[in-house]
Protein backbone atom coordinates (compact mmCIF):
# COMPACT_ATOMS: atom_id res chain seq x y z
CA UNK A 1 0.00 0.00 0.00
CA UNK A 2 2.69 2.54 1.26
CA UNK A 3 4.14 1.58 -2.45
CA UNK A 4 1.23 2.47 -3.93
CA UNK A 5 0.43 5.73 -2.37
CA UNK A 6 4.51 7.25 -2.65
CA UNK A 7 3.84 6.25 -6.57
CA UNK A 8 0.55 8.46 -6.56
CA UNK A 9 2.30 11.27 -4.32
CA UNK A 10 4.74 11.59 -7.17
CA UNK A 11 1.98 11.83 -10.00
CA UNK A 12 0.30 14.38 -8.08
CA UNK A 13 3.57 16.68 -6.54
CA UNK A 14 4.40 16.83 -10.49
CA UNK A 15 1.52 18.16 -11.37
CA UNK A 16 1.08 20.77 -8.40
CA UNK A 17 4.09 21.80 -9.60
CA UNK A 18 3.46 22.50 -13.45
CA UNK A 19 1.32 25.13 -13.72
CA UNK A 20 1.24 25.26 -17.28
CA UNK A 21 -0.64 21.46 -16.72
CA UNK A 22 -2.85 22.78 -14.70
CA UNK A 23 -4.14 25.68 -16.84
CA UNK A 24 -3.03 24.77 -19.96
CA UNK A 25 -5.85 21.51 -19.00
CA UNK A 26 -8.73 23.79 -18.86
CA UNK A 27 -8.30 25.91 -21.80
CA UNK A 28 -10.34 23.81 -24.13
CA UNK A 29 -13.07 22.73 -21.40
CA UNK A 30 -14.05 26.68 -21.03
CA UNK A 31 -13.82 27.37 -24.58
CA UNK A 32 -16.19 24.27 -25.27
CA UNK A 33 -18.32 25.40 -21.88
CA UNK A 34 -18.29 29.42 -22.98
CA UNK A 35 -18.61 29.38 -26.68
CA UNK A 36 -20.51 26.48 -26.92
CA UNK A 37 -22.46 27.05 -23.93
CA UNK A 38 -23.41 30.91 -25.00
CA UNK A 39 -23.48 30.67 -28.51
CA UNK A 40 -26.35 27.99 -28.73
CA UNK A 41 -27.67 28.79 -25.54
CA UNK A 42 -29.07 32.62 -27.40
CA UNK A 43 -30.48 29.63 -30.37
CA UNK A 44 -32.89 28.79 -27.48
CA UNK A 45 -31.67 24.79 -29.24
CA UNK A 46 -33.28 23.27 -26.16
CA UNK A 47 -37.21 22.93 -25.73
CA UNK A 48 -37.03 23.23 -22.47
CA UNK A 49 -34.23 25.28 -20.39
CA UNK A 50 -31.00 26.13 -20.72
CA UNK A 51 -28.15 24.65 -23.21
CA UNK A 52 -25.64 25.87 -20.57
CA UNK A 53 -26.88 23.86 -18.11
CA UNK A 54 -27.38 21.02 -20.28
CA UNK A 55 -23.61 21.33 -22.03
CA UNK A 56 -21.82 21.74 -18.33
CA UNK A 57 -22.09 18.09 -16.81
CA UNK A 58 -20.86 17.23 -19.97
CA UNK A 59 -17.77 19.67 -20.33
CA UNK A 60 -16.81 18.33 -16.92
CA UNK A 61 -16.68 14.86 -18.11
CA UNK A 62 -14.76 15.87 -21.30
CA UNK A 63 -11.78 17.62 -18.99
CA UNK A 64 -11.30 14.44 -16.76
CA UNK A 65 -11.42 12.34 -20.65
CA UNK A 66 -8.68 14.32 -21.60
CA UNK A 67 -6.70 15.40 -18.53
CA UNK A 68 -6.92 11.32 -17.76
CA UNK A 69 -6.44 10.13 -20.75
CA UNK A 70 -3.22 12.30 -21.81
CA UNK A 71 -1.78 11.31 -17.98
CA UNK A 72 -1.15 7.69 -19.52
CA UNK A 73 2.07 10.25 -21.51
CA UNK A 74 3.58 9.56 -18.09
CA UNK A 75 4.26 6.19 -18.99
CA UNK A 76 6.04 7.12 -21.85
CA UNK A 77 7.88 10.10 -20.26
CA UNK A 78 9.40 7.77 -17.30
CA UNK A 79 10.51 5.52 -20.33
CA UNK A 80 12.30 8.31 -22.23
CA UNK A 81 13.36 9.86 -19.19
CA UNK A 82 14.98 6.46 -17.46
CA UNK A 83 12.77 6.86 -14.07
CA UNK A 84 11.07 3.98 -15.20
CA UNK A 85 14.07 2.02 -14.88
CA UNK A 86 14.41 2.90 -11.39
CA UNK A 87 10.37 1.57 -10.71
CA UNK A 88 10.84 -1.79 -12.55
CA UNK A 89 14.36 -2.67 -10.41
CA UNK A 90 12.81 -1.80 -7.29
CA UNK A 91 10.92 -4.92 -4.99
CA UNK A 92 8.06 -4.20 -6.37
CA UNK A 93 5.44 -5.47 -8.94
CA UNK A 94 4.66 -3.92 -11.99
CA UNK A 95 0.82 -4.03 -11.16
CA UNK A 96 1.34 -2.10 -8.19
CA UNK A 97 3.26 0.81 -10.26
CA UNK A 98 0.37 0.51 -13.02
CA UNK A 99 -2.53 0.76 -10.40
CA UNK A 100 0.01 4.00 -8.46
CA UNK A 101 0.57 5.38 -11.47
CA UNK A 102 -3.55 5.24 -12.82
CA UNK A 103 -4.75 6.25 -9.53
CA UNK A 104 -2.23 9.37 -9.47
CA UNK A 105 -3.39 10.65 -13.25
CA UNK A 106 -6.88 10.12 -12.15
CA UNK A 107 -6.59 12.15 -9.39
CA UNK A 108 -4.99 15.00 -11.10
CA UNK A 109 -7.98 14.77 -14.01
CA UNK A 110 -10.75 14.62 -11.27
CA UNK A 111 -9.08 18.10 -10.02
CA UNK A 112 -9.55 19.88 -13.21
CA UNK A 113 -12.52 18.62 -13.27
CA UNK A 114 -13.46 20.18 -9.76
CA UNK A 115 -11.48 23.01 -11.39
CA UNK A 116 -13.94 23.09 -14.34
CA UNK A 117 -16.85 23.01 -11.35
CA UNK A 118 -16.12 25.61 -9.40
CA UNK A 119 -15.81 28.10 -12.97
CA UNK A 120 -19.15 26.83 -13.46
CA UNK A 121 -20.21 27.86 -10.44
CA UNK A 122 -18.64 31.46 -10.72
CA UNK A 123 -20.74 31.82 -14.26
CA UNK A 124 -23.52 31.50 -12.48
CA UNK A 125 -24.52 27.78 -12.59
CA UNK A 126 -25.90 26.34 -10.25
CA UNK A 127 -26.65 22.58 -9.57
CA UNK A 128 -29.67 20.79 -7.62
CA UNK A 129 -28.64 19.26 -4.27
CA UNK A 130 -25.94 17.88 -1.83
CA UNK A 131 -26.30 14.29 -2.96
CA UNK A 132 -26.41 15.03 -6.68
CA UNK A 133 -22.97 16.51 -6.12
CA UNK A 134 -21.86 13.27 -4.60
CA UNK A 135 -23.33 10.92 -7.34
CA UNK A 136 -21.58 13.09 -9.37
CA UNK A 137 -18.15 13.43 -7.82
CA UNK A 138 -18.30 9.30 -7.81
CA UNK A 139 -19.03 9.61 -11.14
CA UNK A 140 -15.56 11.54 -11.74
CA UNK A 141 -13.84 9.19 -10.03
CA UNK A 142 -14.89 6.58 -11.94
CA UNK A 143 -14.46 8.21 -15.24
CA UNK A 144 -11.40 9.47 -14.00
CA UNK A 145 -9.96 5.89 -13.02
CA UNK A 146 -11.27 4.27 -15.98
CA UNK A 147 -9.42 6.98 -18.66
CA UNK A 148 -6.25 7.14 -16.74
CA UNK A 149 -6.19 3.22 -16.93
CA UNK A 150 -6.82 3.41 -20.61
CA UNK A 151 -4.25 6.27 -21.12
CA UNK A 152 -1.64 4.06 -19.27
CA UNK A 153 -2.88 0.84 -21.45
CA UNK A 154 -1.76 2.93 -24.49
CA UNK A 155 1.41 4.19 -23.51
CA UNK A 156 2.04 0.94 -22.59
CA UNK A 157 2.43 -0.22 -26.24
CA UNK A 158 4.05 3.37 -27.38
CA UNK A 159 7.63 4.73 -27.28
CA UNK A 160 7.05 7.56 -29.37
CA UNK A 161 6.10 10.46 -27.48
CA UNK A 162 5.15 12.43 -30.43
CA UNK A 163 2.82 10.06 -31.54
CA UNK A 164 0.88 9.33 -27.98
CA UNK A 165 -1.07 12.86 -28.35
CA UNK A 166 -2.03 12.32 -31.77
CA UNK A 167 -3.60 8.58 -30.98
CA UNK A 168 -5.37 10.24 -28.52
CA UNK A 169 -7.05 12.88 -30.09
CA UNK A 170 -8.35 10.33 -32.51
CA UNK A 171 -9.42 8.42 -29.62
CA UNK A 172 -11.22 11.26 -27.02
CA UNK A 173 -12.33 13.22 -30.01
CA UNK A 174 -15.50 10.86 -30.92
CA UNK A 175 -15.96 9.44 -27.35
CA UNK A 176 -16.38 13.00 -26.34
CA UNK A 177 -18.79 13.87 -29.86
CA UNK A 178 -20.66 10.70 -29.25
CA UNK A 179 -21.17 10.56 -25.48
CA UNK A 180 -24.25 13.39 -25.41
CA UNK A 181 -22.51 15.86 -24.05
CA UNK A 182 -23.08 18.46 -26.49
CA UNK A 183 -26.96 17.04 -27.86
CA UNK A 184 -28.78 15.03 -26.25
CA UNK A 185 -29.54 11.46 -27.63
CA UNK A 186 -33.33 11.40 -28.04
CA UNK A 187 -34.37 12.05 -31.73
CA UNK A 188 -30.41 11.45 -33.21
CA UNK A 189 -30.38 9.41 -36.35
CA UNK A 190 -30.29 5.43 -34.94
CA UNK A 191 -26.56 4.87 -36.41
CA UNK A 192 -25.73 8.03 -34.27
CA UNK A 193 -27.46 6.59 -30.81
CA UNK A 194 -26.26 3.03 -31.30
CA UNK A 195 -22.36 4.34 -31.58
CA UNK A 196 -23.58 6.69 -28.29
CA UNK A 197 -24.71 3.84 -26.59
CA UNK A 198 -21.37 1.50 -26.97
CA UNK A 199 -19.69 4.95 -25.72
CA UNK A 200 -18.56 4.58 -22.28
CA UNK A 201 -18.14 7.98 -21.85
CA UNK A 202 -22.40 8.35 -22.66
CA UNK A 203 -23.32 6.46 -19.47
CA UNK A 204 -20.64 8.95 -17.72
CA UNK A 205 -22.43 12.36 -18.98
CA UNK A 206 -25.29 10.72 -18.75
CA UNK A 207 -24.98 10.19 -14.42
CA UNK A 208 -23.32 13.23 -14.18
CA UNK A 209 -26.09 15.56 -15.59
CA UNK A 210 -28.44 12.95 -13.09
CA UNK A 211 -26.56 14.53 -10.32
CA UNK A 212 -25.71 18.03 -11.32
CA UNK A 213 -28.82 19.29 -13.25
CA UNK A 214 -31.35 16.57 -13.14
CA UNK A 215 -31.80 15.63 -16.32
CA UNK A 216 -31.08 11.97 -17.56
CA UNK A 217 -31.73 9.70 -20.26
CA UNK A 218 -30.62 6.62 -18.80
CA UNK A 219 -31.44 4.87 -15.55
CA UNK A 220 -28.77 5.45 -12.95
CA UNK A 221 -27.77 2.07 -11.97
CA UNK A 222 -27.25 1.03 -15.48
CA UNK A 223 -24.94 3.97 -15.71
CA UNK A 224 -23.35 2.61 -12.78
CA UNK A 225 -23.15 -0.88 -14.24
CA UNK A 226 -21.73 -0.06 -17.46
CA UNK A 227 -19.50 2.52 -16.46
CA UNK A 228 -17.55 0.09 -13.47
CA UNK A 229 -17.49 -2.57 -15.59
CA UNK A 230 -15.58 -0.53 -18.22
CA UNK A 231 -13.49 0.22 -15.32
CA UNK A 232 -12.46 -3.08 -13.61
CA UNK A 233 -11.73 -4.05 -17.83
CA UNK A 234 -9.50 -1.07 -18.36
CA UNK A 235 -7.61 -1.37 -15.15
CA UNK A 236 -6.82 -5.57 -16.08
CA UNK A 237 -5.76 -4.65 -19.90
CA UNK A 238 -4.00 -1.36 -18.58
CA UNK A 239 -2.05 -4.12 -15.89
CA UNK A 240 -1.72 -6.59 -18.38
CA UNK A 241 -0.26 -4.35 -20.92
CA UNK A 242 2.17 -2.65 -18.55
CA UNK A 243 3.54 -5.92 -17.12
CA UNK A 244 4.69 -6.22 -20.59
CA UNK A 245 6.29 -2.65 -21.13
CA UNK A 246 9.83 -2.75 -21.84
CA UNK A 247 12.11 0.02 -19.91
CA UNK B 1 32.46 -16.19 -0.17
CA UNK B 2 30.95 -15.70 -3.49
CA UNK B 3 28.77 -13.20 -3.57
CA UNK B 4 27.83 -13.58 -7.62
CA UNK B 5 27.60 -16.99 -9.01
CA UNK B 6 26.97 -16.78 -13.03
CA UNK B 7 26.66 -20.20 -14.47
CA UNK B 8 26.17 -20.74 -18.24
CA UNK B 9 24.11 -17.04 -18.90
CA UNK B 10 22.96 -16.18 -22.08
CA UNK B 11 20.60 -13.83 -23.79
CA UNK B 12 19.46 -13.76 -27.71
CA UNK B 13 18.20 -11.36 -29.47
CA UNK B 14 16.32 -12.51 -32.25
CA UNK B 15 18.88 -15.32 -32.28
CA UNK B 16 21.87 -13.16 -32.28
CA UNK B 17 23.93 -14.33 -28.94
CA UNK B 18 24.26 -10.23 -27.15
CA UNK B 19 25.89 -12.35 -23.78
CA UNK B 20 27.19 -15.78 -24.76
CA UNK B 21 27.64 -18.53 -22.10
CA UNK B 22 28.77 -16.71 -19.34
CA UNK B 23 30.25 -18.28 -16.48
CA UNK B 24 32.24 -16.32 -13.59
CA UNK B 25 31.88 -15.70 -9.71
CA UNK B 26 32.58 -12.83 -7.78
CA UNK B 27 33.99 -12.19 -4.40
CA UNK B 28 32.26 -10.50 -1.20
CA UNK B 29 34.18 -7.13 -1.30
CA UNK B 30 35.45 -6.96 -4.83
CA UNK B 31 35.71 -4.43 -7.55
CA UNK B 32 35.32 -6.15 -10.73
CA UNK B 33 35.20 -4.28 -14.49
CA UNK B 34 33.18 -5.26 -17.33
CA UNK B 35 35.72 -3.91 -20.21
CA UNK B 36 34.54 -3.96 -23.96
CA UNK B 37 33.26 -1.68 -26.50
CA UNK B 38 30.04 -1.02 -27.32
CA UNK B 39 27.23 -3.22 -27.85
CA UNK B 40 29.96 -6.23 -26.30
CA UNK B 41 26.96 -7.47 -23.96
CA UNK B 42 27.87 -5.46 -20.90
CA UNK B 43 24.72 -3.87 -19.96
CA UNK B 44 22.62 -6.59 -21.33
CA UNK B 45 24.61 -8.78 -18.75
CA UNK B 46 24.25 -5.71 -16.01
CA UNK B 47 20.13 -6.09 -16.98
CA UNK B 48 20.01 -9.51 -16.34
CA UNK B 49 21.77 -9.28 -13.01
CA UNK B 50 19.25 -6.68 -11.89
CA UNK B 51 16.40 -8.48 -12.87
CA UNK B 52 15.05 -6.31 -15.02
CA UNK B 53 15.96 -8.82 -18.24
CA UNK B 54 14.89 -12.23 -18.56
CA UNK B 55 18.06 -14.85 -19.65
CA UNK B 56 17.85 -16.81 -22.52
CA UNK B 57 18.98 -19.95 -20.43
CA UNK B 58 21.37 -20.26 -17.56
CA UNK B 59 20.98 -18.58 -14.71
CA UNK B 60 23.08 -16.17 -11.85
CA UNK B 61 23.03 -16.60 -7.92
CA UNK B 62 23.35 -13.26 -6.08
CA UNK B 63 24.11 -13.09 -2.39
CA UNK B 64 22.22 -16.54 -2.90
CA UNK B 65 19.22 -15.79 -4.28
CA UNK B 66 18.22 -16.71 -8.06
CA UNK B 67 17.62 -13.76 -10.34
CA UNK B 68 14.99 -15.73 -12.27
CA UNK B 69 13.12 -17.14 -9.25
CA UNK B 70 13.72 -14.78 -6.47
CA UNK B 71 13.42 -11.17 -8.39
CA UNK B 72 12.32 -9.26 -5.42
CA UNK B 73 15.05 -11.04 -2.78
CA UNK B 74 17.70 -10.02 -5.80
CA UNK B 75 16.28 -6.74 -6.34
CA UNK B 76 16.69 -6.24 -2.52
CA UNK B 77 20.38 -7.21 -2.12
CA UNK B 78 21.47 -5.47 -5.32
CA UNK B 79 21.76 -1.17 -5.89
CA UNK B 80 21.29 -0.22 -9.96
CA UNK B 81 22.73 2.59 -11.29
CA UNK B 82 22.18 2.39 -15.03
CA UNK B 83 23.93 4.18 -17.76
CA UNK B 84 21.21 6.68 -18.97
CA UNK B 85 20.33 9.17 -16.11
CA UNK B 86 16.95 7.74 -13.99
CA UNK B 87 16.67 10.12 -11.74
CA UNK B 88 12.83 12.60 -11.83
CA UNK B 89 14.04 15.92 -12.60
CA UNK B 90 10.84 17.61 -11.43
CA UNK B 91 11.49 16.15 -7.61
CA UNK B 92 13.68 17.31 -5.08
CA UNK B 93 17.03 15.07 -4.43
CA UNK B 94 15.35 14.42 -0.54
CA UNK B 95 12.17 13.44 -2.60
CA UNK B 96 14.02 11.19 -5.07
CA UNK B 97 15.67 9.31 -1.92
CA UNK B 98 12.36 8.74 -0.24
CA UNK B 99 10.63 7.43 -3.20
CA UNK B 100 13.56 5.01 -3.53
CA UNK B 101 13.17 4.19 0.12
CA UNK B 102 10.01 3.28 0.14
CA UNK B 103 10.04 1.39 -2.66
CA UNK B 104 12.82 -0.51 -0.87
CA UNK B 105 11.06 -0.76 2.97
CA UNK B 106 12.97 1.16 4.44
CA UNK B 107 11.50 1.96 7.55
CA UNK B 108 10.76 5.59 8.29
CA UNK B 109 12.19 6.52 11.43
CA UNK B 110 15.96 5.41 9.74
CA UNK B 111 14.59 7.15 6.67
CA UNK B 112 15.71 10.80 7.18
CA UNK B 113 19.23 9.57 9.17
CA UNK B 114 20.27 7.80 5.92
CA UNK B 115 19.02 10.10 3.45
CA UNK B 116 21.77 13.09 5.21
CA UNK B 117 24.43 10.09 5.86
CA UNK B 118 24.36 9.19 1.85
CA UNK B 119 23.93 12.90 0.85
CA UNK B 120 26.85 13.56 3.08
CA UNK B 121 28.95 11.17 1.38
CA UNK B 122 28.51 12.34 -2.11
CA UNK B 123 28.47 16.32 -0.64
CA UNK B 124 25.16 17.32 -1.73
CA UNK B 125 23.73 17.60 1.74
CA UNK B 126 23.15 21.63 1.05
CA UNK B 127 21.36 20.68 -2.31
CA UNK B 128 18.77 18.32 -0.42
CA UNK B 129 15.50 20.27 -1.19
CA UNK B 130 16.74 21.37 -4.73
CA UNK B 131 15.02 20.53 -7.67
CA UNK B 132 17.01 17.78 -9.55
CA UNK B 133 16.66 19.49 -12.81
CA UNK B 134 18.98 22.37 -11.58
CA UNK B 135 21.46 19.61 -11.07
CA UNK B 136 24.66 19.37 -12.51
CA UNK B 137 25.16 16.08 -15.03
CA UNK B 138 28.08 15.37 -11.90
CA UNK B 139 25.77 16.01 -9.75
CA UNK B 140 22.87 14.39 -10.99
CA UNK B 141 25.50 11.00 -10.97
CA UNK B 142 26.04 11.20 -7.66
CA UNK B 143 22.70 11.53 -6.50
CA UNK B 144 22.15 8.80 -8.19
CA UNK B 145 25.13 6.26 -6.56
CA UNK B 146 23.90 7.66 -3.34
CA UNK B 147 20.23 6.46 -4.36
CA UNK B 148 21.84 3.19 -5.18
CA UNK B 149 22.89 2.99 -1.37
CA UNK B 150 19.95 3.68 0.41
CA UNK B 151 18.95 0.45 0.77
CA UNK B 152 22.58 -0.87 2.11
CA UNK B 153 22.72 -3.30 -0.79
CA UNK B 154 25.36 -6.15 -1.22
CA UNK B 155 26.14 -5.55 -4.37
CA UNK B 156 26.22 -2.50 -6.78
CA UNK B 157 26.09 -2.07 -10.16
CA UNK B 158 27.04 1.03 -12.04
CA UNK B 159 26.81 0.69 -15.78
CA UNK B 160 28.72 3.29 -17.72
CA UNK B 161 29.23 5.82 -14.23
CA UNK B 162 30.92 8.22 -15.78
CA UNK B 163 30.00 8.33 -19.80
CA UNK B 164 29.46 12.09 -20.41
CA UNK B 165 31.15 13.28 -17.62
CA UNK B 166 34.14 15.79 -18.01
CA UNK B 167 37.42 14.52 -16.68
CA UNK B 168 37.79 16.38 -13.21
CA UNK B 169 33.96 15.15 -12.27
CA UNK B 170 34.96 11.97 -13.80
CA UNK B 171 37.48 11.40 -11.17
CA UNK B 172 35.04 12.66 -8.20
CA UNK B 173 33.11 9.87 -9.43
CA UNK B 174 35.87 7.31 -9.32
CA UNK B 175 36.88 8.38 -5.92
CA UNK B 176 33.41 8.77 -3.92
CA UNK B 177 33.04 4.34 -6.12
CA UNK B 178 36.72 3.76 -4.73
CA UNK B 179 35.28 5.26 -0.96
CA UNK B 180 32.39 3.35 -1.15
CA UNK B 181 34.06 0.07 -1.70
CA UNK B 182 36.16 0.81 1.30
CA UNK B 183 33.86 2.39 3.82
CA UNK B 184 30.68 0.09 3.36
CA UNK B 185 32.69 -2.65 1.86
CA UNK B 186 30.38 -3.39 -1.03
CA UNK B 187 30.86 -5.38 -4.12
CA UNK B 188 31.37 -3.10 -6.82
CA UNK B 189 30.68 -4.40 -10.41
CA UNK B 190 30.71 -1.65 -13.25
CA UNK B 191 30.69 -1.76 -16.99
CA UNK B 192 32.92 0.63 -18.89
CA UNK B 193 34.68 1.39 -22.07
CA UNK B 194 37.68 3.72 -20.75
CA UNK B 195 40.56 1.84 -19.52
CA UNK B 196 42.58 3.92 -17.06
CA UNK B 197 38.62 3.96 -15.05
CA UNK B 198 39.39 -0.28 -15.00
CA UNK B 199 42.69 -0.33 -14.13
CA UNK B 200 42.58 2.36 -11.91
CA UNK B 201 39.73 0.76 -9.53
CA UNK B 202 39.51 -2.63 -10.47
CA UNK B 203 40.61 -6.08 -8.40
CA UNK B 204 39.72 -7.73 -11.52
CA UNK B 205 38.76 -7.00 -14.68
CA UNK B 206 36.47 -9.29 -17.08
CA UNK B 207 37.47 -8.34 -21.00
CA UNK B 208 34.10 -8.74 -22.82
CA UNK B 209 33.80 -8.43 -26.86
CA UNK B 210 30.63 -9.53 -29.25
CA UNK B 211 28.80 -11.47 -25.77
CA UNK B 212 31.69 -12.92 -24.69
CA UNK B 213 33.91 -12.95 -21.76
CA UNK B 214 37.62 -13.74 -23.14
CA UNK B 215 39.62 -12.87 -20.46
CA UNK B 216 38.59 -12.18 -16.55
CA UNK B 217 42.12 -11.57 -14.27
CA UNK B 218 43.85 -8.97 -12.32
CA UNK B 219 44.91 -6.31 -14.33
CA UNK B 220 48.80 -7.22 -13.94
CA UNK B 221 47.79 -10.60 -14.84
CA UNK B 222 45.69 -9.32 -17.70
CA UNK B 223 48.99 -7.06 -19.04
CA UNK B 224 51.73 -10.03 -18.44
CA UNK B 225 49.91 -11.52 -21.31
CA UNK B 226 51.81 -9.38 -23.48
CA UNK B 227 54.93 -10.62 -22.39
CA UNK B 228 56.54 -7.82 -21.04
CA UNK B 229 57.27 -4.21 -21.99
CA UNK B 230 56.49 -2.73 -24.97
CA UNK B 231 58.67 -1.26 -27.84
CA UNK B 232 57.89 0.83 -30.48
CA UNK B 233 60.17 1.66 -33.59
CA UNK B 234 59.54 3.33 -36.46
CA UNK B 235 62.54 2.93 -38.93
CA UNK B 236 63.38 2.93 -42.71
CA UNK B 237 62.26 -0.74 -43.38
CA UNK B 238 59.75 -1.89 -41.04
CA UNK B 239 59.32 -5.03 -43.10
CA UNK B 240 62.69 -5.85 -43.30
CA UNK B 241 63.34 -5.74 -39.78
CA UNK B 242 59.92 -7.42 -38.69
CA UNK B 243 61.03 -10.47 -40.84
CA UNK B 244 65.16 -10.76 -39.53
CA UNK B 245 63.56 -10.01 -35.67
CA UNK B 246 60.87 -12.69 -36.17
CA UNK B 247 64.10 -15.60 -35.69
CA UNK B 248 64.90 -13.96 -32.43
CA UNK B 249 63.45 -16.34 -29.54
CA UNK B 250 63.32 -14.18 -26.85
CA UNK B 251 61.03 -11.18 -28.72
CA UNK B 252 57.70 -12.28 -27.64
CA UNK B 253 55.63 -10.34 -29.58
CA UNK B 254 56.32 -8.76 -32.62
CA UNK B 255 53.45 -6.41 -34.42
CA UNK B 256 53.62 -4.41 -37.69
CA UNK B 257 50.82 -1.72 -37.69
CA UNK B 258 50.70 1.91 -39.73
CA UNK B 259 54.56 0.90 -39.95
CA UNK B 260 55.30 1.35 -36.22
CA UNK B 261 57.11 -2.28 -34.95
CA UNK B 262 55.86 -3.03 -31.88
CA UNK B 263 57.89 -5.44 -29.88
CA UNK B 264 57.50 -6.75 -26.53
CA UNK B 265 60.49 -7.85 -24.63
CA UNK B 266 60.76 -8.79 -21.04
CA UNK B 267 63.87 -7.47 -19.69
CA UNK B 268 63.56 -4.69 -21.77
CA UNK B 269 66.67 -2.78 -20.32
CA UNK B 270 69.15 -5.65 -21.29
CA UNK B 271 67.62 -7.05 -24.79
CA UNK B 272 67.34 -2.98 -26.32
CA UNK B 273 70.71 -2.54 -26.87
CA UNK B 274 70.78 -6.58 -28.65
CA UNK B 275 67.60 -4.55 -30.89
CA UNK B 276 69.48 -1.52 -32.33
CA UNK B 277 72.76 -3.96 -32.61
CA UNK B 278 70.42 -5.94 -35.19
CA UNK B 279 69.01 -2.82 -36.72
CA UNK B 280 72.46 -1.90 -37.33
CA UNK B 281 73.45 -5.06 -38.87
CA UNK B 282 71.04 -5.64 -41.28
CA UNK B 283 71.36 -1.29 -42.26
CA UNK B 284 68.22 -0.26 -40.97
CA UNK B 285 67.85 3.29 -39.82
CA UNK B 286 65.69 3.70 -37.00
CA UNK B 287 63.82 7.34 -36.79
CA UNK B 288 62.45 7.29 -33.21
CA UNK B 289 61.80 4.87 -30.68
CA UNK B 290 60.03 4.41 -27.78
CA UNK B 291 59.22 2.78 -24.63
CA UNK B 292 56.24 1.82 -22.56
CA UNK B 293 54.80 -1.02 -20.53
CA UNK B 294 51.94 -2.30 -22.02
CA UNK B 295 48.02 -0.94 -21.11
CA UNK B 296 45.05 -2.75 -20.81
CA UNK B 297 44.42 -1.18 -24.29
CA UNK B 298 46.91 -3.39 -25.69
CA UNK B 299 45.69 -6.33 -23.51
CA UNK B 300 42.46 -5.51 -25.63
CA UNK B 301 43.75 -5.31 -28.86
CA UNK B 302 46.16 -8.33 -28.44
CA UNK B 303 42.92 -10.27 -27.41
CA UNK B 304 40.31 -9.04 -29.57
CA UNK B 305 42.61 -8.12 -32.58
CA UNK B 306 41.11 -4.26 -32.46
CA UNK B 307 41.55 -1.07 -30.65
CA UNK B 308 38.40 0.10 -28.16
CA UNK B 309 39.27 2.97 -29.25
CA UNK B 310 37.95 2.36 -32.85
CA UNK B 311 34.57 1.38 -31.16
CA UNK B 312 34.40 4.75 -29.35
CA UNK B 313 31.79 7.70 -29.72
CA UNK B 314 30.07 5.67 -31.94
CA UNK B 315 26.46 6.48 -33.19
CA UNK B 316 24.81 5.35 -30.05
CA UNK B 317 27.04 7.15 -27.74
CA UNK B 318 26.56 10.84 -29.24
CA UNK B 319 22.74 10.58 -29.05
CA UNK B 320 23.40 9.82 -25.55
CA UNK B 321 25.56 12.48 -25.06
CA UNK B 322 23.42 14.95 -27.03
CA UNK B 323 20.68 13.49 -24.93
CA UNK B 324 22.36 14.80 -21.69
CA UNK B 325 23.10 18.27 -22.97
CA UNK B 326 19.77 18.34 -23.60
CA UNK B 327 18.33 17.51 -20.33
CA UNK B 328 20.25 19.56 -18.48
Amino acid sequence: MKKIYIIWLREIKKYMRSKSRIIGGLGMPLLFLLVLGFGFNSLHVMKNGNYLLFIFPGIIAMTILMSSMFSGISVIWDKQFGFMKEMLVAPVSRTKIMIGKTLGGATTSIIQGFLIFLIALLIGIRVINFTGFLIAAAFMALIGISYTAMGVAFASRMEDMQAFPLIMNFVTMPMFFLSGAIFPLQGIPPLLKFLAYIDPLTYGVDALRYGLVGISEIPLWIDFMVLSAFCAAMIVIGAYLFNRTNA
Amino acid sequence: MDIIKISDLSKKFNGLAAVDNANFTVKEGEVLAFLGPNGAGKTTTISMLATILEPTSGTAEINGFDIIKNKSDVRKSIGVIFQDPSLDDELTACENLIFHGVMYDIKKELMEDRISELLKLVDLLERKDDLVKTFSGGMKRRLEIARGLMHHPKVLFLDEPTVGLDPQTRNHILEYIKKLNEIEHITIILTTHYMEEADKLCDRIAIIDHGKIIALDTSDSLKSLMGGDVVSLQCSEPQKLSNILKKEKWINKLKLNNNILDISVAKVEEKLVKLLEIAGKANVKINSLSLRSPTLEDVFLHLTGKSIREEEASGKDSMRLARRMWRR
